[in-house]
């Protein structure tokens, strides 16, 4: 990355935390949950360049949401980093334990059998009295070293906190994607004989990259829970990973920003679809993911490639 | 040993409403090897359908015991609209894309279904328990169950038979399997791919909306109804190994079986079992219990 | 001295088939072996098996005196010993430079960076003398998709030996590539390889190529070796001739056209 990238990207997050300041509290709100929910899709969006789809991201950010709640609940800490490494821990030792049995799995099967696992979550949680089975429970608003800062309608400290992390994920996934270890997923999606031939495992490959999906689902729950304040076992229900795989497609896998303008998008259009026709969202969700596929098989991130072709000509 | 007869018989029941479900979702991918996350909502179609036209029937005073034939019917005429229109209007355009976008069409297709199920019959729920409580009840060894659980059985046991006999007795059966087992010799043999792919998909679809009719007069017909289903029907189909009618049945009695363990000894454990199994499962055979394992060739 | 490459009465069955039975061969280094063999002779099998890809039924595979069997096709690779393939293995949707880039950072080393990028001046350096190697510089820029067939086949080579190899074994190197090309393509081959200084073993159905090339011959036929020795002496094997070359054959000519 060059330096300028760096600096415009520092710029950026500077005037996005800015906005989140001024503009009407829902929409900061919107945001910080859809770019929590970015960083579980940018997990998928990694898998999916090494052409594996998984249904079942809800378990880690399921389990990411959980643990912090648990963990506030029972130990009384509020602080947001320290909740966001138990949930990170949480997410990395529990994918660490499952990867190894999954990363085994290609293409249908692995989006089955990691499905399994997040329902196995679900069925779990459905039936755990001290968590509020189904019914979940609530979570406390987080503090930065006891730093909690209200805005009109709420506490604004998630957003900052996520508007960093976006930040300094993208940087690090940036690099990542367009390292040896980044670009064995490609290689892995395309020909996974000729990566065993070049001395390269395979499993241990998809492995990594099946954990630090699972770590970034945890610390999109996590900041989910916080945000939004209530957890419940829905979020490690298949649906709501289903929906993580459709923000994937939306955005496309092209570049590091996808996940999160794909999240966004999805947020809003979710909003608007439950606002003006509270009967049919889910129909204009199917019917805009069908039009996906069939009319943008990249995602929404190809229509810039196609935009500044469309300007050349 | 009244604990013994009320797993073995509330497992038999269950399996057996498994297998109805699964059987459809199973036949689907192994023809088309589209694994259809919309059948939960061909379930659901049925229950409505069932549900709601039961309740006209009994209104109308028509004769009781000719129900069972309507619910079958009803069955047939929303199976065939559903599956065909499905099918036809969106399913064709998309052959030969990957098995995974394949999900995420299916799964767009849930999506639109689920809104047009709210919209057809409204959130409100509906009963159609005359069909239901008509048969009574009998007792095993001083255990109460309802006699249209058996009914059900006996069901499963028929459609079980006759996929099993049309796939292995019948030449379009044996042509199927043709399809199933690779499809460039399907294509070779001069078998017209595109329609039995329709037949197959509008089949699948009937059993689906056929296990959700008959499960209607049991149960209060609510939305979300087919989310729920779908996931329990993927257990079973891939328990038993994807594609295979056979695997299913075994798969959808390994599941019921264990759920009803789980329910009478371990209720906690109740939707915990069915994902322990299926996990366990896959982890000794990766394919499922009864799949045809593909080589891959360099 | 122990030979690169030892085979001990290997054998693989798929089922009632025997695919590859009793096969004993020695490769030492810098030897330049053909296989021949109708289809179904046993000779993929072969190469299948000595490189990890299949499990033998029975047999013992050494290489450079110690067993390798059971290991996995990267653990023979990072031993010594790479291979082609018949259909070329490549990454289809990625250009040429992209393929000999990846190839290149995971053939030096089975430690991926996570955060070192992949395009260093350096390793773009690397990949542009290895297409030149190959004299197939003007297609870096190109899809692997849209290449042809000949470019394929070497690209898939050139992988192979990225690592550095000991021993090469090619799966019909000229297989799908137009005759005239053929020469073309395995005076390529041949000087990489010698530059290298591998030893290679290499599938042909070509007499011309085998002719040409091979300084030491294997005939395979059902799934056994039928014949092992200099080119020119297995050549004129009654029973290979009559098994596997074909009598309508002229020896004398195509040694003449190949001195």
């Amino acid at each position: 990355m060059k330096k300028s990238t760096y600096i415009s990207l520092f710029v950026l997050t500077g005037v996005l935390i800015a906005l989140g300041l001024i503009v009407p509290y829902w929409l900061s709100f919107l945001i910080t949950v859809a770019l929590s929910k970015g960083l579980v899709v940018l997990g998928l969006m990694l898998l999916m360049r090494a052409g594996m789809v998984s249904f079942g991201q809800g378990l880690y950010y399921c389990a990411g949401a959980y643990s912090v709640g648990a963990f506030s609940q029972y130990f009384k800490i509020d602080d947001i980093l320290v909740l966001l490494l138990v949930a990170i821990s949480v997410g990395g030792t529990v994918s660490a334990i499952v990867g190894l049995l999954l990363a085994r799995y290609r293409e249908i099967f692995f989006a089955m059998f990691s499905m399994a696992f997040s329902m196995i979550l679900y069925g779990i949680l459905v039936k755990s009295t001290s968590f509020g089975s189904s019914d979940g429970f609530n979570v406390i608003s987080p503090t930065l070293f006891g730093w909690a800062p209200q805005l009109e309608g709420g506490p604004i400290l998630p957003f900052i906190t996520i508007s960093l992390i976006v930040m300094i994920v993208s940087i690090m996934m940036y690099h990542y994607f367009n390292s040896p270890m980044g670009m064995a997923g490609e290689a892995i999606r395309e020909n996974e004989i000729r990566v065993e031939y070049l001395g390269i495992s395979v499993h241990r490959v998809i492995y990594y990259k099946y954990i630090m999906a699972a770590v970034l689902a945890s610390i999109g729950g996590a900041m989910t829970a916080m945000t939004v304040g209530h957890i419940d076992p829905e979020m490690a229900y298949w649906t709501t990973s289903g929906e993580f795989v459709f923000i994937t497609l939306m955005g496309g896998t092209a570049h590091v920003a996808a996940p999160f303008l794909g999240a966004v998008v999805f947020e809003l259009m979710r909003s608007f679809a439950f606002q003006y026709s509270p009967y049919t969202w889910q129909m204009v969700l199917g019917i805009a993911l069908l039009a996906i596929i069939i009319f943008l098989p990249k995602g929404l991130w190809s229509l810039k490639s196609k935009i500044i072709k469309g300007d050349q000509v | 040993m009244n604990l013994i007869i009320a797993i073995i018989v509330d497992g038999v029941i269950y399996s057996s409403w498994l297998f109805l479900i699964a059987s459809g979702l199973t036949l689907i991918y192994g023809v088309m090897k589209i694994l259809n996350m919309a059948h939960g909502s061909f379930y659901a179609i049925g229950a409505y359908s069932g549900a709601s036209m039961i309740g006209l029937y009994f209104a109308g005073g028509h004769p009781p015991w000719a129900s069972y034939f309507m619910l079958l019917a009803v069955s047939i005429v929303a199976g065939v609209v559903t599956g065909l229109l499905i099918e036809r209007g969106l399913l064709r355009f998309m052959y030969g894309r990957d098995e995974v976008v394949m999900i995420l069409v299916t799964y767009g297709v849930l999506l639109i279904l689920e809104d047009v199920i709210k919209l057809l019959w409204g959130v409100d729920a509906y009963f159609a328990y005359q069909p239901y409580v008509l048969l009574g009840r009998s007792k095993i060894g001083g255990l109460s169950f309802a006699n249209y659980d058996f009914l059900l059985i006996a069901v499963t046991a028929v459609i079980g038979y006759i996929l099993w006999w049309s796939l292995n007795r019948t030449r379009n059966g044996k042509l199927l399997q043709a399809v199933i087992h690779d499809r460039e010799i399907a294509g070779a043999l001069g078998i017209n791919v595109t329609r039995t792919f329709s037949i197959t998909f509008v089949i699948g679809a009937f059993l689906g909306v056929l296990a959700g009719a008959l499960t209607a007069p049991g149960i209060s017909v609510t939305p979300g109804l087919g989310i729920e289903v779908i996931v329990l029907a993927f257990a079973v189909v891939v328990i038993g190994g994807m594609g295979s009618v056979g695997g299913a049945f075994v798969g959808a009695l390994i599941v019921g079986l264990s759920r009803a363990l789980s329910v009478h000894l371990f209720p906690e454990g109740e939707l915990f079992v069915i994902y322990g199994v299926m996990g366990l499962v896959l982890a000794f055979r990766p394919q499922g219990l009864f799949a045809i394992a593909g080589a891959r060739k360099i | 001295m122990t030979a690169l490459l030892e085979t001990r009465d290997l054998a693989r069955n798929f089922g009632a088939v025997t695919a590859a039975a009793d096969i004993n061969v020695k490769i030492d280094a810098g030897e330049i072996v053909g296989i021949i063999g109708s289809n179904g002779a046993g000779k993929t099998t072969f190469i299948n098996m000595v490189t990890g890809y299949l499990a033998p039924s029975s047999g013992e595979i050494l290489f450079q005196g110690k067993s390798i069997l059971g290991k996995q096709p990267r653990q023979v690779m990072r031993a010594g010993m790479c291979r082609s393939f018949q259909v070329a293995q490549l990454f289809p949707e990625l250009s040429v430079n992209e393929n000999i880039l990846i190839a290149l950072s995971m053939a030096e080393n089975s430690r991926l960076s996570f955060f070192r990028p992949l395009k260093t001046p350096d390793m773009e350096e690397k990949t542009k003398s290895v297409l030149a190697e190959y004299d197939i510089s003007e297609y870096g820029e190109e899809s692997v998709m849209t290449l042809p067939q000949g470019v394929r086949k070497l690209l898939d080579i050139a992988m192979a030996l990225l690592s550095g190899p000991k021993v090469l074994l090619l799966d019909e190197p000229t297989s799908g590539v137009a005759i005239e090309d053929k020469f073309d393509l395995m005076d390529t081959v041949m000087r990489a390889v010698k530059k290298s200084g591998a030893a290679i073993l290499f599938v042909e159905h070509d007499m011309d190529v085998i002719a040409r090339y091979s300084t030491r011959l294997l005939a395979f036929y059902d799934g056994r070796v039928l014949a092992d020795g200099p080119t020119s002496k297995v050549i004129r094997d009654e029973k290979v001739r009559k098994l596997v070359i074909g009598n309508h054959l002229d020896l004398d000519k195509l040694e003449a056209a190949n001195a």
